[in-house]
């Protein structure tokens, strides 16, 4: 009784510090600290084999949320449960917040310097740019598909949004609701 | 009061942003921009910027910063909490549901309809961000007032990130770069 609560103890301190080195390492988003996670977990630690991670991984992606969070939760689940999720959770949050912390303090003196403002206002073109490139990337990807529903709700959803400035909230609510609406007519079809 | 605020915010950013990173941008703005005006345009696209040149999730961040610019650390402990909220129950729930029966053939059908969505909404924060940029954010849409070296920063960098690949955090450096050469250059330039 008493090793095995020692073995879990270790279980959690080993995924609590590889989820804060991998959250305060990674820079460029979700998608990419997924991909390492699966490094550590399963090619490293071999704590969970390949295919379920990637099962698991799916759920992170799919679910509402940040990636890299909701990654740390099936991961800790997977592992260790509610205790799993927590330790994993904190590990990945620490990082960003006290980075995030420590820039606010400097934010203001920082923005009134001069030089510094210039910057930052060349680099919100250079923000502007990877996120037309991002948009133009996943938009090529849908039309690809040559799918007209989805076609009509990328043109609907950003008319919504732009020319009716509705909020996003319900532009998402309404195009989940209509995702079930198309499976229970599949699945009405198929039966 | 102030913090139940930011914790339904939060909340609702962290409910509804599905796809991630950029998914959740447009939520972010309209919450903090648009509904409570706890930021400027463009504090926001700083607030995005720094987001890009730093570790972790930009719905965290955002928590985090907003959260210590409205009410200090207890702020950001409360914003951050409230967006990671929605993401511990609904996502441990699918991971226990999946360990158990493992397919989802709906969650995949609501997928279907949210991502081209996702996608409209990306491009809509894109051209606030965008308009918040070339014409500053205190200034009127007019052809006039475009600042056109901003534009010209904007061609460059679209182009090494889109058709060279080049590592956007390189391309969001060198664009920075590019404006203060540029406004310490354009005095000195007979045109202006």
């Amino acid at each position: 009784m008493n090793q095995l609560k020692n073995k879990n103890i270790k279980l959690l301190r080993k995924l609590f510090f590889s989820t804060l080195y991998l959250s305060a390492l990674t820079f460029g988003g979700g998608y990419v600290i997924v991909t390492l996670m699966k490094k550590q977990f399963v090619d490293e630690l071999h704590w969970i084999d390949e295919e379920e991670m990637l099962d698991l991984v799916a759920i992170a992606q799919s679910s509402p949320g940040a990636i890299a969070v909701n990654g740390a939760i099936v991961v800790g689940y997977k592992l260790a449960g509610i205790a799993g999720v927590l330790t994993a959770v904190l590990g990945t949050v620490i990082p960003p917040f006290l980075i995030i912390a420590a820039v606010s303090v400097c934010y203001q003196a920082f923005r009134s310097n001069q030089l510094v403002a210039w910057m930052l206002e060349g680099m919100q073109s250079g923000v502007g740019a990877v996120i037309a490139s991002v948009t133009f990337e996943m938009a090529s990807g849908i039309v690809k598909e040559r799918n007209t529903i989805s076609l009509l709700i990328m043109a609907a959803a950003f008319a919504a949004s732009v020319i009716w400035q509705i909020n996003t909230v319900y532009i998402i609510l309404a195009c989940g609701l209509l995702g079930i609406l198309i499976t229970f007519s599949k699945r009405r079809m198929k039966s | 009061m102030i913090y139940l605020q930011l914790f339904l915010s939060f909340l609702q950013i962290g409910m509804f942003s599905f796809g991630g990173g950029y998914a959740a941008m447009p939520l972010i703005q309209g919450q903090v921009v648009q509904t409570h005006q706890w930021m400027t345009m463009s504090e926001f696209t700083d607030l995005i910027t720094i987001s890009q040149m730093t570790p972790g999730p930009i719905a965290v961040n955002s928590a985090t910063f907003v959260g210590i610019k409205i009410a200090g650390i207890p702020g950001a402990l409360v914003a951050t909490f409230g967006c990671i909220l929605p993401s511990c129950l609904i996502v441990t729930v699918l991971a226990r549901l999946y360990l158990r029966y493992r397919k989802m053939d709906m969650l995949q059908g609501v997928l279907g309809t949210l991502r081209p969505a996702v996608v409209a909404l990306i491009a809509s924060a894109g051209v606030s961000i965008l308009i918040a940029t070339f014409w500053g954010s205190e200034g009127i849409i007019q052809p006039v007032t475009v600042r056109w070296h901003l534009v010209a920063i904007f061609l460059i960098c679209f182009w090494l990130v889109w058709k060279k690949k080049k590592n956007p955090i390189l391309a969001m450096i060198l664009a920075g770069i590019m404006n203060v050469v540029w406004n310490l250059l354009s005095p000195l330039l007979p045109i202006s």
